[in-house]
């Protein structure tokens, strides 16, 4: 009996281990400075995981379907430059419409290559992290991009306004988030997606279009790349030609951190947001105690392997295995 | 045999895992030179049993003796020293490696600075090979060699030590009967040579031909030992399940209606050609060849997961044209497809989401999935098929094969279809499920669906079907009724022997 226990809560702590590790982290760090827990810094983590946190939702249907995107940084660049280049051209409604819709036409190029003609992810979305800079620097000629009247336009909105309190970007971050819950657990289109990610012979017999699923996944991680264009063209209204360089692994990340399996077919949008929030208090709160802010590369990295560990360890039931 | 002392000997193992006692008190072992069956249905603990035997699981109480000697296993290697070999049933060789690399995985020879010494890797590979009376050597790449004779590198590897007991778990899984005769040889040449071999199978026929003893587990629990050579199947499977099965003939004569599916002149490149047959509504008609003889491929086509070169399907009366499974489902025709695992179920997913998927997209209540419907159309196919299951929530993955299976008919015979085709409906499933499947397959035809079973299974083939279908390399060889029908015309007729009375 008494080994019975043991093993159940060897079991609980194996699979709420991200959660009780967070918890512990946050408690160390609001012992070490006031400051971590104060409302303000809270709103501020969440505020600047905003970006990162709308990119990973998207990112969050691509890999349950079984796929990875590694361009989401780099596409984050391009709608960033584009809207603040096209900002002062044709105005910032029109500007965020184009926006969005090359934005999407690149998702959908992307769609088509792996989910129609089934090329490998990895492959594809490596080699768009390339050649989509490639095409930001092209669109800018290199140059940083800003807004000419920074003062004058509504365009700032979406990244410094605050609606009843708080801040717009949290506000875009948690409604997206509700809506795309709503997207992938309750709705056939949802259904789909983990169908296909976890097992795609069985969803190709069951009579559901697998090409045309991976080909939306990509749309909706498209979708959230130019949301979160848009906040941080808003929020800084100019911007260098790398300013999403890089976060493509911090996405992925917090979508793992959060327990999607890179397999395929498991995860979901309210683990995606843990994630995130996990990764931006951790972050700062290493900042408060008063680390070295590359401490953070580090230190997240240890948290991925940790988190992939005890998910590993979780479905073997136990922590250590002397075989596969 | 009876005053050898066992080369195996288990007593009184005793395995739980949360909630589930899994072995109870066990008793088993083995001597020199016997074939001893393991039966059980799925579930009743002989995959735990030999993992305990295996080391992979530590028993609560009880104690493994080899030779008499007390023995604590604790890992597949440690147990392959001490002369305990496994031959599972998935394969686990590196299909890149040479055949040699593959029997001495782990344990290559070495000469001076940690290098290989291939030509005694090579030398000691085809030694082995040649007491395995194999047609390859030991620089063939295993990727480049049948199912069958990849079972034969994974036995190989077994006779790297010399082995004093073998377990065999399901090897005749995916064997033609060609590749089961040489199985056997090579296990009454292990047992010529004082090995004791035990022997996990589901399958009557084989267990009959080649064991001298059966033991018995059910829920965890030594049922008891019988000798072969004084019991039958019943025995057995009373023994199984705590009752008898019925396993006879298909007598049943009940109303047919009009054909529901016709094929005609259907071919599909070098797969199969000119396939013809039809299936009325009430109708069970069976499919039976050898693998490979090109079965599965028909059914694949008429689900729309292959494009036919030539034929014609039509649908009551009338030509179809199906492209996809999405037409297929359209025209109601479902397919329960032949690996379940792969094809059937997206095991990580519950039991309901399984079960609906197909029709998801006409179960919803404004834009999102209603739970009502789904979990109506859950219930009523648990009922209907007698699933058993915790509830709509369990994981798929955790079911029985049987359970398995029956969500996998469920989700098909939930879309309503007007022909049903099942593609080896009870592969890997225990004898009590599979004579429920059976039931169910003939209750289904007498409903007025208009079934296709396919199967590899001879006594399943004639026990369900009303008119049977022999196939040999492509081709139809000969219709059967259920009235003309005998084991020894069906084996000849998958076999390409012509029958001179039909030519």
């Amino acid at each position: 009996m008494a080994q019975l226990n043991k093993t159940e809560i060897g079991a609980f702590l194996a699979k709420q281990g991200i959660l009780i590790a967070f918890a512990a982290f946050m408690i160390g760090f609001a012992l070490a400075n006031q400051r971590f827990i104060e409302l303000d810094n809270v709103f501020g983590v969440i505020r600047s995981s905003a970006i990162l946190g709308v990119m990973a939702l998207g990112v969050t249907f691509v890999v349950i379907g079984g796929n990875l995107d590694l361009s989401v940084g780099s596409m984050m660049s391009f709608s960033t430059i584009v809207v603040l280049d096209l900002h002062d051209k044709l105005g910032p409604g029109l500007a965020i419409l184009a926006m969005f819709a090359l934005t999407l036409a690149l998702g959908a190029f992307i769609g088509f290559l792996v989910g129609y003609l089934k090329l490998n992810s990895l492959i594809v979305t490596l080699g768009m992290l390339s050649a989509i800079h490639g095409l930001t620097l092209t669109w800018s000629g290199g140059k940083n991009m800003d807004i000419a009247d920074k003062s004058g336009t509504w365009f700032s909105v979406f990244g410094q306004e605050r609606v009843m309190g708080i801040p717009v970007p949290i506000l875009i971050f948690a409604l997206l988030a509700v809506a795309l819950s709503l997207l992938l657990s309750k709705t056939p289109f949802g259904r789909k997606v983990y169908a296909v990610g976890g097992n795609g012979q069985a969803a190709t017999f069951s009579g559901i279009p697998r090409a045309r699923v991976v080909f939306l996944t990509y749309i909706v991680s498209a979708f959230c790349v130019a949301t979160a264009g848009l906040l941080q063209a808003s929020r800084s209204l100019g911007s260098q030609n790398t300013v999403g360089q890089g976060m493509e692994l911090e996405v992925l990340a917090a979508v793992i951190l959060g327990g999607a399996s890179l397999m395929g077919g498991a995860g979901t949008v309210f683990k995606t947001v843990i994630g995130v929030l996990i990764l931006g208090f951790i972050q700062n709160g290493l900042l408060l105690v008063g680390l070295d802010f590359y401490v953070q590369y580090i230190v997240t990295w240890i948290i991925i392997i940790l988190a992939v560990w005890l998910d590993v360890a979780a479905k073997r039931g136990r922590l250590w295995s002397p075989i596969a | 045999m009876t005053d050898q002392t066992p080369v195996l000997r288990l007593e009184g193992i005793v395995k739980t895992f949360p909630g589930v006692r899994a072995l109870d008190g066990v008793a088993f072992s083995v001597l020199p030179g016997e074939v001893h069956a393991l039966m059980g249905e799925n579930g009743a603990g002989k995959s735990t049993l030999m993992k305990v035997l295996g080391g992979i699981h530590a028993p609560d109480e009880g104690q493994i003796f080899i030779a008499e000697e007390p023995t604590v296993m604790t890992s597949p290697m440690q147990a392959k020293a001490k002369g305990v070999v496994f031959i599972h049933q998935e394969l686990s060789l590196a299909d890149e490696l040479s055949v040699a690399e593959n029997i001495f995985l782990g344990e290559l020879p070495l000469k001076g600075l940690g290098r290989v010494d291939w030509p005694k890797l090579y030398a000691d590979t085809d030694a082995i090979l040649k007491t395995l009376n194999v047609g390859f050597d030991a620089r063939t790449r295993v990727g480049d060699l049948s199912i069958a004779n990849q079972q034969m590198v994974e036995i190989g590897r077994a006779l790297t030590v010399d082995p004093r007991a073998v377990i065999f778990d399901e090897p005749t899984a995916s064997l033609t009967d060609a590749e089961k005769v040489v199985l056997f040889d090579v296990i009454a040449d292990l047992q010529s040579r004082g090995v004791g071999i035990v022997y996990i199978s589901h399958r009557m026929e084989e267990i009959f031909k080649i064991t001298d003893r059966i033991s018995v587990l059910r829920d965890g629990q030594y049922r008891g030992t019988l000798n072969t050579a004084e019991t039958d199947e019943d025995e057995v499977t009373q023994l199984m399940i705590g009752r008898s099965l019925d396993l006879s003939r298909n007598e049943s004569h009940h109303e047919m209606g009009d054909v529901a599916l016709e094929v005609r002149g259907l071919g599909c490149g070098a797969l199969y050609q000119d396939v013809s047959f039809s299936v009325r509504r009430g109708e069970v008609l069976g499919f039976y060849g050898l693998v490979g003889a090109g079965r599965t491929e028909i059914a694949e086509t008429i689900f729309g997961l292959r494009t036919p070169s030539a034929g014609q399907i039509l649908l009551n009366g009338e030509e179809v044209r199906i492209a996809s499974p999405i037409d297929a489902l359209g025209h109601g025709i479902s397919l329960v497809p032949e690996d379940r695992k792969s094809q059937g179920l997206v095991l990580g997913m519950n039991c309901r989401d399984n079960m609906t998927l197909p029709q998801v997209d006409d179960l919803t209540a404004g834009p999102f999935v209603s739970d009502g419907a789904e979990i109506a159309i859950f219930d009523q196919y648990r009922d209907k098929l007698d699933i058993r299951t915790p509830g709509w929530r369990q994981i798929v993955g955790n079911l029985s094969g049987g359970n398995q299976q029956k969500i996998v008919i469920g989700k098909w015979l939930s879309m309503r279809p007007e022909v049903l085709i099942v593609d080896e409906p009870t592969r890997g499933i225990d004898v009590g499920s599979k004579s429920e499947i059976h039931n169910l397959i003939r209750e289904l035809a007498a409903q007025g669906f208009a079934v296709i079973v396919i199967s590899s299974e001879m006594p399943e083939v004639l026990h369900v079907s009303d008119r049977i279908v022999a196939m040999f390399s492509g081709r139809v060889m000969r219709e059967f009724t259920a009235d003309e029908v005998t084991e020894d015309n069906l084996i000849q007729a998958i076999s390409g022997i012509t029958d001179d009375k039909v030519a």
